[in-house]
């Protein structure tokens, strides 16, 4: 009988402290920093319109289902403290209960009682999210996945970039929010930026939409979501969230040609005279590739290879000598230049501001 | 009621050549070869898929780590979750419907004898086909592929442009050919309890078991069908110019998806209820009590069964659906909450009053009810489609349908070996063993998958095959993969226990727990004919009625 008594105790304190701990490490960990710079990427943190309400939905939902956890909880734990067999009792059988229509119609009832209360309370930041109407002031951008990058597109802003996406932090008095337009090149693909908005797929031939109202400026981080091939976990997202002037300064500088820079003219020739142009663009220049990033002001991104590495001048050179030891897979190839080549296309690389 | 009905004499099994012996196993159309078949089968794929979970989590263990290729890695989630859903989860679950259906319910065997050999073999053919893709994939440019777009396999993946090769064909004529396998078995499961029941066996006194599998198998028929109908459709894009998914031929990516998850989420109820079924027969047994409430067990898992036909597009939350259709799909995702609650409930009201005897199997149920309770919770943070954009494709989610598939359907295997073992085999496996296996495995499983919550809250996308150091995701999966090799170790004791309690385990007699449901009044392993003379039943739970005269 001892022998039971302390194995059912081991049981319940094991199963307790292992699912209660389970519980505080999520509140902990999901609570996490806030103001580290980058941003991180918990959900619980938003920053922006869309991500707050399913946030605070996120919040309401998991305080129910943790109220119903503790006493479902509570009460198998009880039970199977209270009512384990004992060994004097032995051979003796308890009393057969066949069920209670009283105490199932409770249990019937109370859970839909909750899902009803859960359910209205989703449809109605379901509503709110997805059937925002887009306000006159709203940045319009066309985001186009790709094996394994990300091209941005600003039709009224004439702009086209890759991998780092630029809005204007948007203030509730007189919001500017940014509107996306979500497509697909090739593979499905899905944009998440958890401190800015839920996941939204990017689908061949199935046009998505969101969108988010950063309200805070700052750096956001984010991955592609959907398992798109080879290099699904190096499709890495940033976002800049700039002040209305940095916003405008940025769209300024990109809305311009290429630099034209005489001294990196051998770069620039090895650059056209090989494939490189097939797949890249570098406006004002006879280079209008589309396969791969637009390059036009490739200096101006902290990163290369959809945040695979670094932009550092070491960073480039390995990445156009063989970006499979960046990111392997990736669908650049192996250009295979001789030294000479590679030193003048990387200080070509180097101007394009 | 007459107690000679249900008294079986021993069988004399004569020694034979081992040649003999394997032709006969080979050959045999005897329901309870085939589901030892089947368990032993899906037993060697759960080995198979948890060294490819093992190694994708020393992938894992730190960021940048180099332990295998991207192509590597997508290899083996691809065929870690293809082998433990359809090679591991289905075929341990046909297996135990298998031996236990015709027993329990007082038959010679299952009515279709040559369809159910017919089905196993197909679906072992399925493995072998999947796996063969490692030797006989990619044609032309050297072997040694595997497929790699995911258990989903999403289209446009799997087009030609995208999937060259023979992989993705190996992966769909594996699950063409299994789920035809499944397809027959679901008929004989069908057929076997409409129509081979005991006399006094009514619909409302049949154990639980058979109940569920009933229901089961409904679903395997109508979820496994649109699967194999997809399959054909891919494959027609693929040879013969067809543009069902092709989106580069104006195809429809969401097309794969609505067929897909058509299937895929009946399929987890499919894995789950019979462990449901599990519960309901080997809690009661422990607990010394009827099952709490038994005609509104056998509703509940009927309304799950319709329900859970209509909630598919949950795993499309993400997809770009308008605000209606994901409210529809929220309401009858949070609504098949209710008929499980209600299972739940039952299990509690069950143990409730009893006389709890904490044996392995009962273990491993106690255990089961307090995961499948975490996972359904977690399953309706899941199903509000507004909380689901986050979570989606998050490893959020892939701690939630671990908690279901780990803590639910693996546990409820588990019990289900431990308690049925002795019926199979004759002998009791050892105890010690028993309680080393369960407490290792509880401590591994709950430090990998409750842990793996955290990092999907901190937005760490699913099937990345390295990840950035410094978001808080570092130390959580280097304890996750510590988790899964505690977990491994377990699953090692297991495996010796089979083997040593097959050889020198205690003799279990014709009912060592002292069982109310008619597999326990034949002998251990039963003869061939199963009963000497077909039982007769008055009640839902004939052996107590025999063991408690003074009741009648
Ligand atoms: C077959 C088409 C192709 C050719 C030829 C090609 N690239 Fe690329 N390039 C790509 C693709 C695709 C990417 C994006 C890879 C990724 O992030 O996965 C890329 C990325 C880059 C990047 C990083 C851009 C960024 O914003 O992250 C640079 C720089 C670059 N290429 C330079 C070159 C140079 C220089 C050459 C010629 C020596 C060249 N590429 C030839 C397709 C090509
Ligand atoms: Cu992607
Ligand atoms: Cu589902």
């Amino acid at each position: 009988m001892a022998m039971l008594k302390m194995k059912s105790w081991t049981l319940r304190f094991v199963a307790q402290t292992m699912l209660l701990l389970f519980w505080s490490a999520m509140a902990v960990w999901a609570i996490g920093p806030k103001d580290s710079s980058p941003h991180g990427t918990n959900i619980f943190a938003p920053a922006s319109t869309p991500a707050k309400a399913i946030s605070d939905l996120s919040v309401f939902v998991l305080v129910i289902t943790g109220i119903i956890f503790v006493v479902v909880f509570a009460l198998l734990a009880y039970s199977v403290i209270k009512f384990r067999g004992r060994a004097v009792d032995a051979g003796r059988e308890p009393a057969q209960v066949y069920g209670s229509t009283q105490i199932e119609l409770a249990w019937t009832i109370i859970p839909i009682l909750i899902v009803i209360v859960l359910f209205l309370a989703t449809a109605r930041v379901l509503h709110a999210v997805q059937d925002a109407p887009q306000p006159p002031g709203a940045i319009e951008v066309t985001a186009i996945g790709h094996q394994y990058w990300w091209e941005f597109r600003y039709p009224k802003l004439g702009v086209v970039t890759a991998n780092e996406l630029h809005i204007p932090v948007s203030n509730p008095a007189n919001p500017t929010p940014t509107f996306l337009t979500l497509l697909s090149a090739d593979t499905d693909h899905s944009f998440w930026i958890p401190e800015l908005a839920g996941k939204t797929d990017l689908i061949p031939n199935h046009p998505n939409r969101m969108w988010m109202d950063p309200l805070r400026t700052g750096i956001f981080l984010g991955q592609c979501a959907q398992y798109c091939g080879v290099q699904h976990a190096k499709m890495l997202l940033r976002v800049s969230v700039d002040s209305p002037a940095d916003f405008a300064a940025w769209v300024r500088g990109q809305q311009q040609p290429a630099v034209q820079d005489a001294s990196v003219a051998t770069g620039r020739r090895v650059f056209e005279s090989n494939a490189c142009m097939n797949c890249h663009a570098v406006a004002g220049t006879n280079a209008n590739g589309r396969f791969g990033p637009d390059l036009t002001h490739l200096m101006i991104r902290a990163t290369i290879a959809s945040g695979a590495a670094s932009n550092t001048p070491e960073n480039l050179r390995l990445w156009i000598q063989d970006p499979n030891a960046i990111k392997p897979g990736s669908l650049m190839p192996a250009m295979k230049l001789n030294d000479s080549d590679l030193d003048a296309v990387v200080s070509y690389m180097e101007t394009l501001r | 009621m007459s107690s000679n009905a249900i008294t079986i004499p021993g069988v004399q099994i004569d020694e034979k050549p081992w040649v003999d012996t394997l032709h006969e196993w080979v050959t045999t159309v005897d329901h309870k070869r085939l589901g030892v078949l089947y368990i032993l089968y899906a037993l060697l794929f759960l080995v198979v898929a948890g060294v490819e979970a093992l190694i994708i989590r020393i992938q894992l263990m730190f960021p940048h780590n180099h332990f295998v290729s991207p192509q590597v890695f997508n290899r083996l989630f691809t065929m870690h979750g293809t082998t433990m859903v359809f090679f591991m989860g289905m075929p341990i679950l046909f297996g135990f419907a298998n031996y236990l259906v015709p027993l329990m319910i007082g038959a010679r065997d299952m009515a279709f004898p040559r369809l159910n050999a017919f089905s196993f073999w197909l679906s072992a053919m399925g493995g072998f086909l999947l796996y063969f893709s490692l030797v006989g994939a990619n044609g032309l440019y050297g072997a040694g592929n595997a497929p790699d777009a995911g258990w989903w396999a999403y289209a446009p993946l799997t087009a030609r442009a995208f999937s060259p090769g023979h992989s993705t064909d190996y992966w769909t004529l594996a699950l063409l050919v299994s789920g035809f396998g499944s397809i027959g078995t679901a008929i004989n499961i069908i057929a076997t309890i409409l129509c081979m029941r005991c006399p006094g066996m009514k619909l409302n006194r049949m154990p639980l078991l058979a109940w569920l599998n009933l229901v089961m198998a409904g679903m395997v028929l109508l979820a496994v069908s649109p699967l194999t109908a997809a399959q054909f459709m891919l494959l027609i894009d693929r040879y013969l110019g067809g543009h069902f998914f092709d989106t580069q031929a104006g195809g429809s990516a969401m097309l794969w998806m609505h067929f897909f998850w058509i299937f895929g989420h009946p399929e987890v109820y499919v894995l789950i209820i019979p462990c449901f079924a599990f519960m309901s027969e080997i809690i009661p047994v422990f607990s010394r009590k009827p099952i709490f409430g038994y005609p509104v067990m056998v509703a509940a898992t009927v309304c799950i069964g319709f329900v859970s036909m209509s909630v598919w597009a949950h795993h499309m939350f993400s997809v770009g659906m308008n605000s209606y259709a994901n409210s529809f799909f929220t309401i009858t995702t949070m609504a098949v909450g209710v008929p499980t609650g209600i299972k739940i409930f039952n299990w509690l009201g069950t143990m409730w009053g009893g006389k709890i005897q904490f044996k392995v199997p009962m273990l491993f149920c106690i255990a089961f009810l307090f995961q499948f309770l975490t996972a359904g919770l977690t399953g309706i943070m899941l199903g509000s489609a507004a909380f689901d954009s986050q979570l989606t494709l998050s490893y959020f989610v892939v701690a939630h349908f671990h908690y279901t598939l780990v803590g639910g359907v693996v546990f409820g295997v588990f019990a289900a070996l431990y308690y049925w073992y002795p019926k199979i085999t004759g002998r009791i496996l050892n105890e010690t063993l028993g309680k080393l296996h369960f407490w290792l495995f509880l401590i591994g499983f709950h430090l990998t998958f409750d842990l793996m919550h955290i990092p999907g809250l901190l937005g760490m996308p699913r099937r990345i095959y390295t990840y950035e150091p410094g978001r808080g995701w570092d130390t959580v999966n280097l304890l996750i993969s510590v988790g899964g090799f505690i977990q491994a170790i377990a699953v090692v004791i297991f495996a010796a226990n089979l083997v040593v309690s097959y050889f020198k385990g205690k003799k279990a007699g014709n009912d060592p727990w002292d069982a109310w449901t008619l597999e326990w009044a034949t002998s251990s392993p039963p003869p061939a004919y199963n009963f000497a003379s077909i039982p007769l039943v008055a009640s839902r739970r004939p052996l107590w009625d025999l063991k408690h005269p003074e009741d009648q």
